[in-house]
């Protein structure tokens, strides 16, 4: 049978033609991605030695030691009133704050709760006491890991993969067949011979088509702009991509099952999404979550394909490590479906 | 050979919250191979659910219904849309796609059927192949419907308000695309709420109000059931809260039906030109003062409002 006449054909190329002749759908899936790896590798990825930035009260900066400080490179140090000082604290925009008390012992003032302030209290407190004259007891040497495959960029582009597997999967299949809905397109299609199977078939398959290619892009770009390496084999990275994205298009077309209008979607759609978004380790690992809510987090579709495509990508493991990735996927892509098909409102 | 379309004591409510509404409620219908049926009335009557039933895109809450001498929900529904053409009220085909790609993927659902540049040619859009939907003029698109009911070939097609929304040269040219189609000897049961349309297009109308049929005939008949081939319509000055019954009109010479509908009185009467003296010799009689006063043909608006007391369209 000729492409012509052929249904599942017709169906993959009227959505393939309705995509590329959307140049702002092109943006979204390619450029925006791109511009997001860019602009975070960029901040993220300066050459030069994380400094410590932090504020000293007047009192303090006439002192000799803390003005020693001050021609060290690796502070950045503002120097204010003491009630502007502790004003800028709460305001989370300094983390941290030496003063002099009135007895002449130096204070510290910050929140012990923000990473920030604590890292700054480590520092400057050892900056403080060597200039005063304090030796160190026990020898210890700094190994530096800032090579290739172990700093923040490369831990940044498996979680921006990731993050786009799902928008694109989920956004483009949950918001295209709630248009097709409200545009009375699925009752006239349903109204004529077609399979509704290879409707839907075709509808994630064309999504998925265009989503291997940009991932790849994504991959080149950041190797070439900030030397992110592939450690591990192409095709297991297509197969995880591939699995993720045929995945988060059956999570979108469960949502959209039901829904009749864009506000519907649109909040259906964030009320799934945000969770991963904040959960899954895009930007930072979820490891980080307290102990409790990790078997939750482990459950998260977008947390395994994250998993996964940082131990193919940055470490090179083979895909049978990822057997149990594979499978959480897995589950949840067999699940939507069914439950989509069972739901999925056509007229 | 079993009728094109038959149904019987079709009810269907539709159900949300507290309030229940039976859009569909006690309807028969019988529509024979080749001809062009018309399912006329007000728009509210129940005319789209019922051919939504039909089409067996939604079911009946109860009655029986075959189509093509076929039920729906009895395994034979794919069998059965290979045969049926069909335009929804009002669908939004995609705007990217071309008037051809269109044509080309809705025929590739169909086992059998026209090419899709036939399909073009009988809507008279071949000039129009290669552009977007969303450049088309609103009765382009709705032509593009119609060649997408047509490209399966179909035995039955089905338009629901074909031209609901099109100037009038738009709906001449529809009228055309549909007499053609009605030439090529398909079945055609199509929606309206325009008489102009169904007593044009249609070989028999059943004329629909609450979800019943009130009338079945050829629209010729459903005229001529009124005695009168001429309407004298008129309207009457206030003349304080003096009410002037219809009744009082009856005795003309040459009025077999009299009705008033919201202050316009309608006098069906065979020749004008013999009655409308002794109307004008009655009101001076009475001293009521017209307002306006026309004389036109019968059309089914007035079946229309003879039936029911009111108009098709409010406007």
């Amino acid at each position: 049978m000729t492409i012509k006449h052929n249904a599942f054909a017709q169906l993959v190329l009227a959505n393939v033609r309705s995509y590329l002749r959307q140049p702002e759908a092109i943006f979204w899936t390619y450029g925006f991605p791109f511009i997001m790896v860019v602009g975070l590798g960029l901040a993220f990825n300066s050459n030069t030695e994380v400094q410590s930035f932090f504020t000293v009260t007047r009192e303090a900066a006439s002192h000799p030691i803390v003005a020693s400080l001050q021609q060290d490179e690796r502070f950045v140090i503002d120097v204010l009133g003491q009630d502007e000082a502790l004003e800028r604290l709460r305001r989370n925009r300094t983390p941290f704050v030496v003063s002099v008390d009135a007895s002449g012992d130096f204070e510290y003032f910050f929140d012990p709760t923000n990473p920030g302030g604590n890292a700054a209290r480590t520092v400057v407190d050892d900056a403080i006491q060597r200039a005063a004259g304090r030796e160190d007891t026990v020898r210890s040497n700094d190994r530096r890991t800032d090579a290739p495959g172990s700093r923040y960029v490369d831990f940044l582009v498996p979680g921006l993969i990731g993050m786009n597997l799902m928008g694109a999967g989920m956004w483009g299949i949950g918001f295209s067949t709630v248009d097709l809905r409200m545009k009375n397109m699925l009752k006239r299609m349903v109204a004529t011979p077609m399979r509704r199977g290879h409707f839907l078939v075709a509808l994630v398959g064309s999504r998925v088509l265009f989503f291997i290619p940009e991932m790849f892009f994504l991959l080149i770009a950041a190797k070439l702009l900030f030397g992110v390496p592939i450690a591990g084999s192409y095709g297991s990275v297509i197969l995880i991509a591939l699995l993720g994205s045929v995945t988060f298009a059956g999570v979108g077309l469960l949502v959209a099952s039901r829904a009749k209008t864009i506000e519907t979607i649109s909040g259906l759609m964030n009320l799934v999404m945000i969770p991963m978004w904040l959960c899954s380790g895009i930007f930072f690992s979820s490891e980080r979550f307290p102990e409790f809510v990790q078997p939750f987090i482990q459950a998260l579709p977008l947390t395994q394909v994250i998993n996964a495509l940082r131990a193919v990508i940055l470490v090179g493991e083979p895909l049978a490590s990822q057997a149990s990735a594979l499978g959480i996927l897995g589950a949840w892509c067999v699940v939507s479906y069914l439950l989509a098909l069972r739901m999925f409102r056509w007229v | 050979m079993s009728n094109a379309v038959r149904c019987r004591q079709l009810f269907k409510r539709f159900e949300s919250g507290q309030k229940a509404v039976d859009a569909v409620n006690g309807l028969d219908l019988e529509v024979e191979r080749g001809e062009c049926f018309g399912l006329l009335g007000p728009n509210g009557a129940g005319k789209t659910t019922t051919v939504e039933i039909l089409e067996g895109l939604i079911a009946a809450t109860s009655g029986d219904v075959e189509v093509l001498g076929m039920r729906w929900g009895t395994g034979r529904d794919h069998e059965l849309r290979q045969k049926l053409g069909i335009t929804l009220q009002e669908t939004r085909l995609r705007d990217k796609l071309s008037v051809l790609e269109t044509l080309q993927m809705f025929r590739s659902f169909y086992a059998d059927g026209i090419e899709a540049e036939e399909a073009m040619a009988l809507v008279a859009l071949e000039e129009k192949s290669d552009a977007w939907i969303s450049k088309l003029s609103g009765g382009q698109k709705q032509r593009v419907a119609v060649a997408c009911a047509l490209v399966g070939n179909p035995e039955l097609v089905f338009l629901d308000e074909p031209t609901t929304g099109l100037d009038p040269q738009a709906r001449r040219q529809l009228w055309d695309v549909v007499t053609d189609i009605k030439k090529a000897g398909n079945t055609i049961f199509l929606t309206t709420h325009y008489m102009d349309e169904a007593e044009k297009l249609c070989d028999r109308v059943a004329v629909v109000d609450h979800g019943k049929v009130i009338a079945t005939g050829s629209p010729h008949d459903l005229i001529a059931r009124l005695g009168g081939e001429h309407v004298i319509e008129f309207s009457l000055e206030v003349n304080g809260d003096r009410v002037v019954d219809a009744e009082s009109f009856s005795s003309i010479e040459g009025v077999t039906k009299s009705v008033e509908e919201s202050g316009r009185y309608l006098l069906t009467v065979s020749e004008s030109h013999r009655s409308l003296p002794s109307c004008l010799d009655l009101l001076a009689k009475r001293n009521l003062q017209l307002k306006s006063l026309t004389t036109r043909h019968v059309n089914l608006d007035d079946v229309f409002v003879n039936l029911t007391g009111r108009r098709l369209r409010d406007d």
